[in-house]
C-alpha cells in the first residue's frame, strides 16, 4: 500500500447545509454531540447529501458536484452497512470489481491481512463479531486507496474495551497507509487519543480546530472548554494590564493571565483553568507569589488511587473540580476551608457565551 | 444494528437453551389444530382423488368403480398436452409480467413512500375488498370491444384481431392484474428488510445507481422474488375464472379441461387425473426453479 501518493487535504469552503427552513443543526442542544453536523458534514463529503452552499475540495479538485460513485473519497459507516449476502472478501473487492480492477485477489488478501481477517475471507458477515465487522468496513473502504477515507463514529457500536483496541489498531492502520482520516466521534478522549488535528463541531461549525494538545490547553470557546476535557471557569470583567498579563476582577477576586491567553481583551470575559492544573491546600496555608487563588469549602472528595478528585464550592456558589495527584497522604475532608490556587500561564480567557 | 445482530443471536440461543426441556410437548400441542385441518381437508381429499383419478368407468354413464387403470393418465396427457403447454405459457407471461409491474412499486413502498407507505400498502391489497369473480367481470367491461382500450390500440392498428376480449391477452391480463398482488406483497417484505444504507455504501464504492442495483439490491430482494414468483404461478396455472370470462373457448386452460371433466362431462377420473398431473408438473417447476434460484444461500 504505497498510499503516499493519493495522500490529499480536504478542504470545506463556506459549506452549508440546511433542510427546508432550519439550518441543519440549530435545533439540536449541545449534549447531543450527535447532532451537531458531523454526520451531515460527511455525508456531503461522502457525496450522499447534497450541499445547499459552499464548496468542497479535494486536493485542488471540486467535487462538490461529482456524483458519490465518482468520488474518490471511501466511508466507513456508522452501522458499517456490510453487503450481507457476499462474503468478507467479496464485500472487501466490491470497489475493485466495480472500477473494474482486473487482479483483484492480492490486493484484498494483502488489505484482509493488514485488518487481520485473512482467515475470515470466506464468512459472511453475520457470522463475523462487531469489532471484525469494523476492520471488514475499514478494509473495504481502504482498498480503494481514497483521497481522504471518512469514519463515520466508527466505534460507536463497540463496547468501550474493544473501541480501546480498535482506536489503537485504527490509528496503526492509519500510520500504515498514510491515507487521511477524517474520524468524526462524540467521544472526545477517542478525538484526542486518535487524531493529529482535532475540529470541535458545535451547531453546525467548527469551534476550534488544532492539534489536540492545543485545543485542550487554550480552549478557545466556552464549549470547547468543556466539551474537550472538563474547565473551571469564572465569569469576570477586565480590570486592566499588567505588562503582558490581563487583571480579570471577578466576585471581588482578582486574577492574571497572559494576554496571549485571552480571546478578549476588555469587558466581560469568561477565566478558566483545567482541573489538573490546580493545586488545593488547606485554609490559611502558603501559596506562591503570583498564583491566581480562589478560597473555598470542599464538598466532595473521591479518591481514585492515582489522584484525589475534590469538588470545591466557591465563594460565589460555583462548583470547581480539582484533580490532584496524590503525592502526600494528608487527604482534605468535605467540609475543609481551603485555597485552590495556580499559576497564569494555565489560564485562559474567553469570550462570555451568549445565554444558552 | 449489524452489530448488535450477533450479541442479540447469542443470547436468543441462551433462552432457547433453557426454554429447551419444557418446549416439544408445547409445540406438538399448538401443532394439533393446524395437523387436524391439513388432514381433513387437505390429505383426506387428496387420497380420495387420487383413487377417483384412477377409476374406471361402469355400463352407467357418470357412475365408476374402484380400479387401477393407470391409463386415465396418458389419456388425460393425450388429449390435453396443449393445454397444458398454453397453460403455463399464460401463466408464465402474467408472472413475468407481474414481476416487471410489482418490482418497482414495491421498490418505491419500500424506499421512497416514506409516510404513504401504508396508506400504499392498503391500496395494494384493496382489490380483495370486492370478489374475485366481480373484479375479472369488471375486466369485461374495460377490455369489451367498443371500450376506449380497445379503440385505442385498433387506432394504432396493433391488434392482430382488432379486439383484446376474447384472446389469449385478455386472459393473461386478467391472470396479471388477479394475482400482482402476490407478487407485491412478498417482494415489498423482501425489499422493506433491506437496509437503505446499503445502496449508499454501494454508491460510495463506486458502483452506478444501476449496478448498485444489480450487485445489491437484486440479490437480497431475491427471495422476495422466488416467494412472488411462486405466489403468482401456481395460482394463475391452475386458474380458470379469466379464461372462462375474458378468453375465447379456444383459450382455455387446465382449469377449465378439469372443469369441464368435472361439471360437464362428468368424467371425474380424468378431471382427477388431470388435477394430479397439473400438481406434478407445478411441484418440478418449483422444484428446479428454487433450486436453481439457490435461496438456500440468501440472507
Amino acid at each position: 500500500m504505497a498510499a503516499t501518493d493519493s495522500v490529499q487535504d480536504l478542504h470545506l469552503v463556506n459549506l452549508v447545509k440546511s433542510f427546508g427552513d432550519f439550518v441543519a443543526v440549530d435545533d439540536l442542544t449541545l449534549t447531543i454531540p450527535a447532532g451537531c453536523g458531523k454526520t451531515t458534514t460527511l455525508r456531503m463529503v461522502a457525496g450522499l447529501e447534497d450541499p445547499t452552499g459552499g464548496q468542497i475540495l479535494l486536493g485542488s479538485t471540486d467535487i462538490t458536484n461529482e456524483k458519490s460513485y465518482k468520488r474518490h473519497v471511501n466511508t466507513v459507516f456508522q452501522s458499517y452497512a456490510l453487503f450481507p449476502h457476499l462474503d468478507i472478501f467479496e464485500n472487501v473487492a466490491f470497489g475493485l470489481r466495480r472500477r473494474r480492477i482486473k487482479d483483484v485477489t492480492g490486493p484484498v488478501t494483502q488489505m484482509l491481512d493488514l485488518v487481520e481477517l485473512g482467515p475470515m475471507a470466506r464468512r459472511k458477515p453475520a457470522q463475523l463479531s462487531g469489532g471484525q465487522q469494523q476492520r471488514v468496513a475499514v478494509a473495504r473502504a481502504l482498498i480503494n486507496q481514497p483521497g481522504v477515507l471518512l469514519l463515520d463514529e466508527p466505534l460507536g457500536a463497540l463496547d468501550l474495551k474493544l473501541r480501546r483496541q480498535m482506536q489503537i489498531e485504527l490509528k496503526r492502520i492509519q500510520t500504515e497507509v498514510g491515507t487521511t482520516f477524517v474520524h468524526v466521534t462524540h467521544d472526545q478522549e477517542e478525538a484526542m487519543t486518535m487524531a493529529d488535528t482535532v475540529a470541535v463541531m458545535n451547531r453546525g461549525r467548527i469551534e476550534q480546530m488544532g492539534p489536540p494538545v492545543e485545543i485542550y490547553e487554550l480552549p478557545r470557546t466556552a464549549f470547547v472548554a468543556n466539551f474537550l476535557g472538563q474547565s473551571n471557569t469564572v465569569e469576570g470583567s477586565v480590570a486592566g494590564k499588567s505588562g503582558d498579563d490581563l487583571v480579570v476582577s471577578a466576585y471581588g477576586a482578582s486574577f492574571t493571565l497572559p494576554s496571549a491567553r485571552s480571546t478578549r481583551t476588555d469587558g466581560a470575559i469568561l477565566v478558566g483553568v483545567r482541573p489538573e492544573k490546580l493545586a488545593i491546600v488547606a485554609s490559611g496555608a502558603a501559596v506562591p507569589d503570583r498564583h491566581n487563588r480562589v478560597t473555598g469549602k470542599v464538598t466532595d472528595a473521591s479518591f481514585t488511587g492515582v489522584s484525589t478528585q475534590y469538588l470545591v464550592m466557591t465563594s460565589w456558589g460555583d462548583e470547581w473540580m480539582v484533580f490532584e495527584q496524590n503525592r502526600s497522604a494528608d487527604i482534605l475532608r468535605p467540609g475543609d476551608e481551603v485555597i485552590v490556587h495556580w499559576a497564569p500561564e494555565h489560564t485562559f480567557g474567553l469570550d462570555v457565551p451568549a445565554a444558552a | 444494528m449489524p452489530a448488535l445482530a450477533p450479541t442479540a443471536g447469542g443470547s436468543a440461543v441462551v433462552v432457547s437453551g433453557a426454554a429447551a426441556q419444557r418446549r416439544p410437548r408445547t409445540a406438538y400441542l399448538l401443532l394439533i389444530p393446524g395437523l387436524a385441518w391439513l388432514g381433513i381437508f387437505f390429505v383426506v381429499p387428496l387420497v380420495s382423488l387420487f383413487f377417483t383419478s384412477l377409476q374406471a368407468p361402469t355400463d352407467r354413464a357418470g357412475v365408476y368403480q374402484p380400479a387401477f387403470q393407470v391409463g386415465n393418465y396418458l389419456t388425460a396427457l393425450q388429449e390435453y398436452w396443449p393445454v397444458f403447454i398454453k397453460s403455463f405459457i399464460y401463466s408464465g407471461i402474467a408472472t413475468v409480467l407481474a414481476l416487471v409491474i410489482a418490482y418497482p412499486l414495491a421498490y418505491f413502498i419500500a424506499f421512497r413512500a416514506g409516510r404513504w407507505r401504508a396508506l400504499l400498502l392498503v391500496l395494494v391489497v384493496a382489490p380483495f375488498f370486492a370478489s374475485f369473480l366481480l373484479r375479472t367481470y369488471a375486466w369485461r367491461t374495460i377490455l369489451a370491444d367498443e371500450g376506449f382500450i380497445t379503440s385505442f390500440f385498433n387506432a394504432l392498428h396493433l391488434l392482430p384481431e382488432n379486439r383484446i376480449l376474447n384472446t389469449p391477452i385478455a386472459v393473461v391480463l386478467g391472470l396479471t392484474y388477479n394475482f400482482l398482488p402476490f407478487m407485491i406483497l412478498p417482494l415489498y417484505a423482501a425489499l422493506e428488510r433491506i437496509d437503505p444504507r446499503l445502496i449508499e455504501a454501494a454508491s460510495d464504492l463506486y458502483a452506478s445507481p444501476f449496478t448498485g442495483f444489480r450487485k445489491v439490491i437484486w440479490p437480497l430482494s431475491l427471495p422476495g422474488v422466488v416467494a412472488g414468483t411462486l405466489l403468482t404461478f401456481i395460482p394463475a396455472s391452475g386458474d380458470y375464472i379469466n379464461a372462462t370470462l375474458l378468453g375465447a373457448p379456444s383459450d382455455r386452460m387446465v382449469g377449465n379441461a378439469i372443469q369441464t371433466n368435472f361439471l360437464q362431462f362428468r368424467d371425474y377420473p380424468i378431471a382427477s387425473a388431470l388435477s394430479f398431473i397439473l400438481m406434478a408438473i407445478i411441484l418440478a417447476v418449483v422444484f428446479v426453479y428454487i433450486r436453481r434460484a439457490g435461496t438456500e444461500d440468501l440472507v
